[in-house]
């Protein structure tokens, strides 16, 4: 059990950490930490409105 | 011999052996799914040839393109490193990179044009998407994500400019604007073709907007940046409708107010493109973007997993006789029409934009893009495979049911079948009726545009190890969702994208243009480009060849002509290193885009089969009108419009493209002759702090 633990945590933990950045979660906390601010309504607004801004010129492929 | 150098040797030569048993276990998968004739094969061919395919082309293409092309540096700084500022430039693991580069890559087309494609047969869908993903399309997003690395992660437009010329980077702008008007139209008729007259499916939709907005404001004002528990519980709420609208189609009274006609979703989603542009309403746009990519996500891991586990068979013939160019789903030949049909899967243009844009700035070391941009393609070739295998599990006779328009078998079920099964592929309106009830549909006739055959291709997999038929409808309606959501959100997105590359453009001409908050731009711009998109949409619904036969080849060539400019880009900066010997790792797949592209347009501007080309078809209806009462006149003469519209469109495409070949050509023949110094515009070298840690 130990043993299985060991060898499915690297993929487990890289499967949680690329899902965090395709839904821009690992933005948001690069974005508390860069600005200082805690975890908040008014904090996660000011990021929403740095998001937009570089969202505006995200393609999406088809 | 020393046992450390013993081992190695036997390492050397396990590694030999397993390579030499890949290669032989992909000859024998292509060769049979190649020779075999006459009796249905099953998936699992397919899939280990797709399989091997990508794994001999990464383990030996790639590297040499690596190691001789572009000699990535492990030691040298990338923009990530150097320009770190925790907002765009981030250094990034890998797999992290790979799984964001996927997700932004993946979108409707590889699903869609593969389904289309289908109906010549397996054989060339499938034969294409390796080939060309292999020695195509990997290579495009592999070296312009290099290049583009190397260069502060610039853009493709930039890039062009700065490599080919002014005139590259014009052809460059234009090339992306006009691709993402002619995909965005597309895109939103399959939506139309998809939803409309099906109460469930558009129910399952309209439902996703109020899901959007509880998610929007859990998000905001419940648990700020919890994007993934968010995302998980607008799934649950999304399948919850999805049981939600087969009550709804049953009803006699509700289900009525979501039985809606082609035209009335062209409106609905006309101003849903536009008020999406203009409006901020993030708080509806933003969690469903997270919902799509959620779903998305899933659903490839799930479709990928069921055909592994299920090996489908496939009932579609290796060819079908409409290799010929006579095919009901789109006419031509499959010389061109095949490659440009098949589009994305093989190359996508569009990848070019995804592989100079947000990547470059992610990937925390040079060797790393060869992961990111050559395995991730192989990655989205291998969702086209699935795709193929989707389309063809179905009874050809039921494919070609669902794909047919009504102008070319019949407007009733008895006339359909008649014509589908005088082709060689029995169906009957029983048989038909009995699919449609079991996904609950009242009719799968006419369904063009490819979404709704892979929905049942789809459900029938599923169908025949999970719930059997009892749970065959909500599998085909889980389908349809995803696929409409994931392109609304390609549809929304698209049209900002391209309102502030207009913005950006008009405010060379008149400064307050390109303020992109100023809203008389926002509002001038939105419309320009809804009102380009929803042209083409409303072109779409009121074809009575369903609007895809015009409307897909056309998407096509735009994607492959920006595949084109792409090469044209790579290659000059492969010749401007210095590195000519090996510029036709480019310029091959280059050459093969020119041929196939200029020869399409060439047929669907002026073959003289009015089913193929614009002008044929114009001069047809042209000479129709004037015995025509002046009721149907009215719309003969608008299709008329259109026909030459888009022979100009494809013309003023090809003409661009053309112009951006020969200023490449022109600049290699300047470099290799000496008259101009090959000079690249990298970025200087910084060497990398990374280097002592993890090889990359």
């Amino acid at each position: 059990m130990t043993r299985l633990k060991a060898l499915l945590e690297v993929p487990l933990t890289t499967l949680a950490m690329t899902l965090r950045e395709i839904f821009d979660e690992n933005a948001y906390a690069r974005f508390l930490a860069r600005t200082g601010k805690p975890r908040s309504r008014a904090s996660y607004q000011a990021f929403l409105d740095e998001l937009r801004e570089r969202d505006a010129t995200r393609i999406r492929c088809c | 011999m020393a046992p450390t150098t013993q081992a190695a040797k036997g390492n050397k030569v396990g590694k030999y052996l397993l390579w030499t048993f890949v290669a032989a276990l992909g000859a024998l998968a292509v060769g049979t799914i190649a020779l075999r004739r006459g009796e249905p094969i099953n998936a699992l061919w397919l899939i280990v040839a797709a399989l091997c395919s990508y794994a001999l082309g990464y383990r030996f293409y790639s590297a040499f393109i690596a190691a001789k092309v572009l000699a990535l540096d492990p030691v040298r700084a990338t923009p990530a490193e150097r320009l770190e500022n925790g907002r765009d430039f981030v250094p990034t693991n890998k797999w992290v990179v790979f799984g964001h580069h996927f997700a932004a890559i993946a979108g409707p087309g590889p699903l869609v044009g593969p389904v289309l494609a289908a109906q010549f047969g397996y054989l060339p869908g499938t034969l294409w998407i390796l080939a060309g993903a292999v020695f195509g399309g990997c290579v495009q997003d592999f070296v312009i994500l290099l290049f583009s690395v190397r260069r502060d992660g610039k853009s493709l437009c930039q890039m062009a400019k700065e490599e080919v010329g002014k005139l590259g980077g014009t052809v460059a702008f234009v090339a992306v604007i006009s691709i993402i008007v002619i995909l965005l139209s597309v895109a939103a008729l399959i939506v139309v073709n998809a939803l409309k007259s099906s109460p469930w499916g558009t129910f399952t939709i309209a439902m996703t907007i109020p899901i959007a907005l509880l998610m929007g404001i859990y998000l905001k004002y419940l648990r700020p940046g919890r994007v993934l528990e968010t995302s998980a519980i607008g799934f649950v709420l999304v399948m919850a409708a999805i049981f939600g609208g087969q009550w709804v189609s049953h009803h006699p009274t509700v289900g009525l107010w979501f039985t809606l006609s082609g035209t009335t979703l062209a409106i609905l989603i006309i101003v849903y493109g536009f008020a999406a542009s203009a409006v901020p309403v993030w708080l509806l746009l933003a969690p469903r973007d997270y919902l799509s990519t959620f779903v998305k996500l899933g659903t490839i891991a799930l479709l990928a997993l069921g055909i592994l586990a299920l090996r489908p068979t496939l009932h579609m013939p290796a060819l079908t006789q409409f290799i010929d160019g006579s095919g009901p789903v789109f006419a031509g030949t499959i010389f061109p029409f095949a490659f440009i049909t098949l589009a994305c899967g093989a190359i996508s243009g569009f990848h070019s934009l995804i592989s100079s844009g947000t990547t470059p700035k992610l990937i925390a070391r040079e060797p790393q893009t060869r992961m990111v941009g050559y395995g991730a393609m192989a990655a989205e070739s291998f969702v086209a495979i699935m795709a193929v295998i989707a389309a063809c599990t179905l009874q050809p006779g039921a494919y070609f049911a669902v794909n047919s328009p009504a102008g070319v078998v019949g407007t009733s079920p008895a006339a359909a079948t008649q014509t589908i099964s005088s082709w060689g592929y029995p169906i009957t309106p029983a048989e038909m009726q009995t699919l449609a009830d079991k996904v609950g549909e009242k009719s799968l006739y006419n369904r063009t545009g490819g979404a709704p055959a892979f929905a049942l291709g789809m459900a029938t997999i599923f169908a025949s190890s999970i719930g059997g038929d009892a749970l065959m409808a909500i599998w085909y309606h889980f389908a349809i969702m995803f696929e409409a959501l994931f392109i609304l959100t390609v549809l929304d997105a698209g049209t900002r994208v391209a309102r502030f590359m207009l913005q950006d453009a008009l405010g060379h001409i008149w400064a307050p243009l390109g303020r992109t908050s100023w809203y008389p731009s926002i509002l001038t711009t939105s419309a320009l480009i809804v009102g380009a998109w929803g042209y083409g949409l409303w072109q779409g619904v009121n074809d009575p060849r369903g609007g895809i036969n015009a409307l897909w080849p056309l998407f096509g060539i735009a994607n492959q002509l920006l595949a084109t400019v792409a090469f044209c880009v790579a290659t000059t900066i492969i010749i401007k290193m210095g590195k000519a010997r090996y510029a036709w790792v480019t310029l091959a797949p280059l050459a093969w885009l020119v041929a196939a592209t200029f020869s399409a347009a060439w047929h669907k501007i002026f073959d003289p089969n009015p089913r193929i080309g614009f002008l044929a078809e114009a001069d047809r209806y042209a000479a129709q009108l004037p015995s025509l009462p002046p009721e149907i006149a009215h719309g003969v003469a608008k299709q008329i419009l259109n026909d030459r519209l888009d022979a100009a469109v494809t013309a003023l495409l090809i003409v661009l493209v053309a112009l951006m070949v020969l200023e490449s050509a022109r600049e290699w023949v300047r470099v290799l002759s000496g008259k101009k110094v090959a000079k690249v515009q990298e970025s200087p070298f910084v060497a990398t702090r990374f280097a002592s840690e993890e090889p990359a």
